[in-house]
């Protein structure tokens, strides 16, 4: 395992460049559809970082959720509305530039803080699994679970209602 | 049987409700219904009576609220008064629901009328078996809007719906006191139980002046319920009603409600020699008094009206002196005969179509059965020997006379023999002579000369079961072993005899032999006779005192609203008016000034603001990142 | 392992890639794409901390499922909303539409 550690590290520190690199060519690439894909393979990404911190029950949820349910919608939503992969359309408003200048100053005190901050880490790191989660889930947090069950149903509903032609 | 005793009252309710609900539909198939909970809830009544007599007495009660541990109870109550009372409610109900079918044919409002009696019915024998004085309070009340609304049943008639109106308001003014008197006997003694009130329990407390009062308060109520004086001038008026509601309500049960409550309060009056006096004395003048209206009154029914007071005066009268069981005795036949007579009269309405006794006469032809039944019942309330108004106003003048009450004694008397002259007077007025109306008299239908027969028959009877022959059994049964025996004395018999013989020989002179004669003597004892014929103006005294009083109470309060107040307020406007001048001008350039210019200074500001308001999402989502760094750059 | 300030630059960087997104983006499906985007950085942000704090794993593994959730529910209404308004208004571009404005 420890002669595998600099190769897992410098996989890792690939993972996080290449869902960076997606990320940006998603929020930036002028084909919406493609903006799509992107995003999908940003987030398999995120999956696989996932799987690195030991978190592979959210890693499975990742997929199934995001990968599987939202960008079907995503996918079916650009479908619905046309003129969406028109070239010829501009993509980007005209606040291309103050929001690189703000954002940009953002991350500046961002990353200053994260620095400065002295991170109290503790000896061991901490593993998990599903069983265990599941446990919390039904035990611990059961109330929530059941009001976030109530939410997306009634999101659901709302979500159909809204979309529905008035006729 | 408690369930069973509580099914008599319910049977009518039961058809009081389908009548309500369902009376537009049936039709004249509602009589049945109330006909038939009537009659189930008699043979109903019969089977608790026998246990009664049998010796069994039927007590249960339920806790409705609990005040201060003390509970305020519902029950039934089947002991030997009520048993009794139970026997002519159901018995006589029964007989005029049945009447009421022949009588009331053809009304428009023939459903709600026997609504009406069968709400009439369940209110009475609640009444009946009440366990508690509150009980009996809410029933009492029950049965005086049941009054009400059957006096004033053919409300189109403007004196029907004034002598509603009259019954209920003289009715309140008893039942203010049957209400305070029930709360200061809860007072004194902490129960409302009947069974409570026993001879030990009342001479516990026979010093106490509060029982006393509340002994005379609870007689109030008696007062107005059974048109005692000075409370009587209700029930002449309430002869508007329909002749059986009079035979049933006003003459055989409703009225007799105030002679049961002073009964089962009897051991109360007997401890206070006092209340026991304001019983005998009131009874007795009222006794007298209606006896002495009915001598000159025209209408048929309003002579038995007055008849009624009188003989329920008499039964006051010997509650008072102490005779409880010759009172519920005398209760007991007059229910029988009063009712005859009043269904005879409202057979001779119904076949002739008047009530002044000036239009009849000579009906017995053309009405045999009611002639021989209003003639026996005649016989009955004067006293004639054997039949059952003999053998109760004996026992009534005869406590009287033992118990050394002298001065009720020959009022009683006196009474007997008016009483006997202005029925006979009634009788030949009505039945004799030659026919003085245009009307073409017809007997009244089977179903109304049945009940008739029955009741005539039960008038000729029901006074032996407390006569020496049966060993004055019903006395017995009422009073149990601790009642007082009476015993018979010639003379008071001879007297009795004497006085209703007397009484038919002067209207066989009167109204048969001389017929001018009454004229004349009218004329002659003017004063007597116009005292009589205007009821000493009772009527028109209470008019003149009260109702003028509140009259001019009232007129008083409106001037004073009107003219005190109202200027009062209309000054107090004017000076705001004057103050508010101030005000005003404040306001225009203080206050609107201050107003309009933060509302200047608003708009300009916000003419600037609103630059970035562009209404587009992505602008407003760029400045929240800029709030967000303004955040971040603070708190770095 | 990498050091826990290098996951935090890291999505620190990725959740600004998000909002440049969310702030350029005129197509209204693209803005709920970033908003994705951003969501995803803040899950990996308490995945990080649930490795070295004290505290379980489940209960930031727990918290993160919720926000999961919810970014489903979000996604559903707000493609939803985004259909209603290509039908009312014609078009899914945020400068062609000024409902906000008073």
């Amino acid at each position: 395992m420890d002669a595998f550690a600099p190769l897992a590290t410098f996989a890792l520190y690939g993972l996080m460049l290449g869902i960076l690199a997606t990320a940006v060519v998603t929020v930036t690439v002028r084909n919406l559809f493609h903006a799509a894909i992107f995003l999908a393979f940003t987030l398999l990404g995120v999956a696989i970082l996932y799987f690195f911190l030991h978190a592979d029950f959210i890693a499975a949820i990742q997929i199934l959720l995001y990968v599987g349910a939202i960008m079907t919608l995503v996918i079916f939503a650009i479908m619905l509305t046309s003129r969406m992969s028109d070239p010829s359309v501009p993509q980007s408003n005209r606040q291309r530039i103050p929001a690189l200048v703000v954002t940009g100053i953002v991350g500046v005190f961002l990353i200053l803080a994260i620095l400065k901050t002295p991170w109290i880490v503790s000896g061991t790191l901490q593993t998990t699994n599903a069983v265990a989660l599941g446990k919390a889930l039904m035990g611990q947090f059961v109330l929530p679970f059941e009001v976030i069950s109530l939410v997306l149903l009634v999101a659901l509903i709302g979500a159909i209602v809204t979309a529905r032609s008035d006729q | 049987m408690v369930v069973r005793a509580v099914l008599i009252p319910l049977l009518p309710l039961v058809s009081f409700a389908a009548i309500t609900f369902f009376g537009a539909r049936l039709k004249s198939k509602s009589a049945w219904l109330a006909i038939g909970a009537s009659v189930a809830s008699c043979v109903l009544a019969f089977l608790e009576i026998a246990s009664v007599v049998s010796g069994k007495t039927l007590h249960a009660n339920f806790t409705w609220l609990a005040v201060n541990q003390i509970p305020i109870e519902f029950g039934v109550l089947i002991d030997p008064l009520s048993a009794m009372m139970l026997f002519v409610v159901t018995f006589v109900g029964s007989l005029i629901v049945i009447y009421s079918v022949g009588y009331m044919h053809g009304d428009p409002r023939y459903p709600k009328y026997f609504a009406y009696m069968s709400l009439f019915l369940f209110s009475m024998l609640g009444l009946v078996l009440s366990t508690t004085l509150v009980q009996i309070y809410l029933f009492w009340e029950l049965v005086g809007l049941c009054s009400y609304f059957l006096i004033g049943f053919w409300f189109e008639k403007p004196a029907a719906a004034q002598a509603g109106r009259k019954a209920f308001i003289v009715n309140r003014i008893g039942d203010i006191g049957f209400f305070l008197g029930i709360l200061l006997f809860f007072y004194t003694t902490g129960t409302l139980r009947f069974v409570d009130i026993q001879r030990e329990l009342v001479h516990a407390h026979a010093g106490s002046a509060a029982l006393g009062l509340a002994a005379l308060l609870l007689f109030c109520g008696a007062v107005g319920k059974s048109a005692q004086f000075p409370l009587h001038v209700w029930l002449p008026d309430a002869m508007e009603g329909p002749t059986p509601v009079s035979a049933l309500i006003h003459a055989a049960t409703m009225v007799a409600a105030g002679i049961y409550l002073v009964a089962r309060l009897f051991p109360l009056f007997h401890a206070f020699e006092y209340a026991s006096q304001v019983v005998a004395v009131i009874g007795a003048v009222t006794a007298f008094g209606a006896a002495y209206f009915a001598l000159t009154q025209w209408d048929i029914k309003r002579v038995l009206a007055y008849s009624t007071i009188s003989q329920l005066g008499y039964m006051m009268a010997a509650l008072g002196v102490g005779g409880m069981s010759a009172g519920a005795f005398h209760l007991m036949t007059h229910a029988f005969f009063k009712a005859l007579l009043f269904l005879g009269a409202g057979s001779i309405i119904h076949g002739t179509g008047v009530q002044d006794m000036r239009q009849m006469g000579g009906l017995w032809k053309s009405m045999p059965t009611t002639f021989w039944t209003f003639a026996i019942a005649t016989l009955a309330i004067t006293g004639f020997f054997p039949l059952s108004g003999f053998w109760s106003k004996d026992e009534i003048l005869l406590t009287a006379f033992e118990r050394e009450h002298q001065g009720i004694f020959w009022i009683l008397v006196l009474t007997a023999a008016m009483t006997s002259f202005y029925m006979f007077r009634l009788l030949f007025l009505t039945f004799f002579g030659h026919a003085r109306g245009d009307t073409h008299a017809h007997e009244s239908p089977a179903v109304m000369t049945i009940p008739l027969v029955i009741l005539a028959i039960g008038s000729i009877g029901i006074g032996l079961v407390g006569s020496p022959w049966t060993g004055h059994w019903f006395q017995n049964f009422l009073e149990g072993a601790h009642g007082e025996p009476i015993h018979p004395s010639p003379f008071v018999i001879a007297m009795s005899v004497a006085t209703c013989l007397a009484g038919l020989l002067i209207a066989l002179l009167f109204y048969v032999g001389q017929p001018e004669l009454p004229k004349r003597l009218a004329e002659k004892f003017w004063l007597f006779y116009s005292l009589s014929k205007n009821r000493l103006w009772l009527d028109e005294l209470y008019n003149a005192t009260w109702i003028r009083g509140f009259k001019s109470l009232a007129l008083f309060s409106y001037k004073f609203d009107a003219q005190v107040i109202d200027s009062l307020v209309n000054q107090v406007g004017l000076k705001t008016i004057d103050t508010t001048r101030i005000y005003n001008w404040f306001d225009t350039y203080i206050v609107d000034g201050l107003v309009n210019f933060t509302g200047w200074f608003t708009r300009t500001l916000s003419g600037v603001l609103r630059l970035i308001q562009t209404g587009f999402v992505h602008n407003y989502l760029f400045i929240l990142i800029l709030g967000f760094l303004i955040i971040l750059y603070t708190i770095h | 392992m990498i050091p826990i300030q290098h996951l935090l630059i890291f999505t620190s960087l990725l959740f600004l890639t998000g909002l440049y997104g969310a702030v350029t983006r005129r197509n209204m499906v693209g803005i709920l794409i970033s908003i994705e985007i951003m969501l995803n950085a803040v899950n990996i942000n308490f995945i990080g901390f649930s490795r070295i704090s004290d505290v379980s794993a489940e209960v930031a593994q727990v918290f993160v499922i919720f926000v999961i959730v919810l970014a489903a529910a979000t996604a559903a209404v707000g493609l939803a909303i985004v259909l209603a308004i290509y039908r009312n208004q014609k078009t899914v571009y945020t400068d062609e539409v000024d409902l906000l404005k008073w």
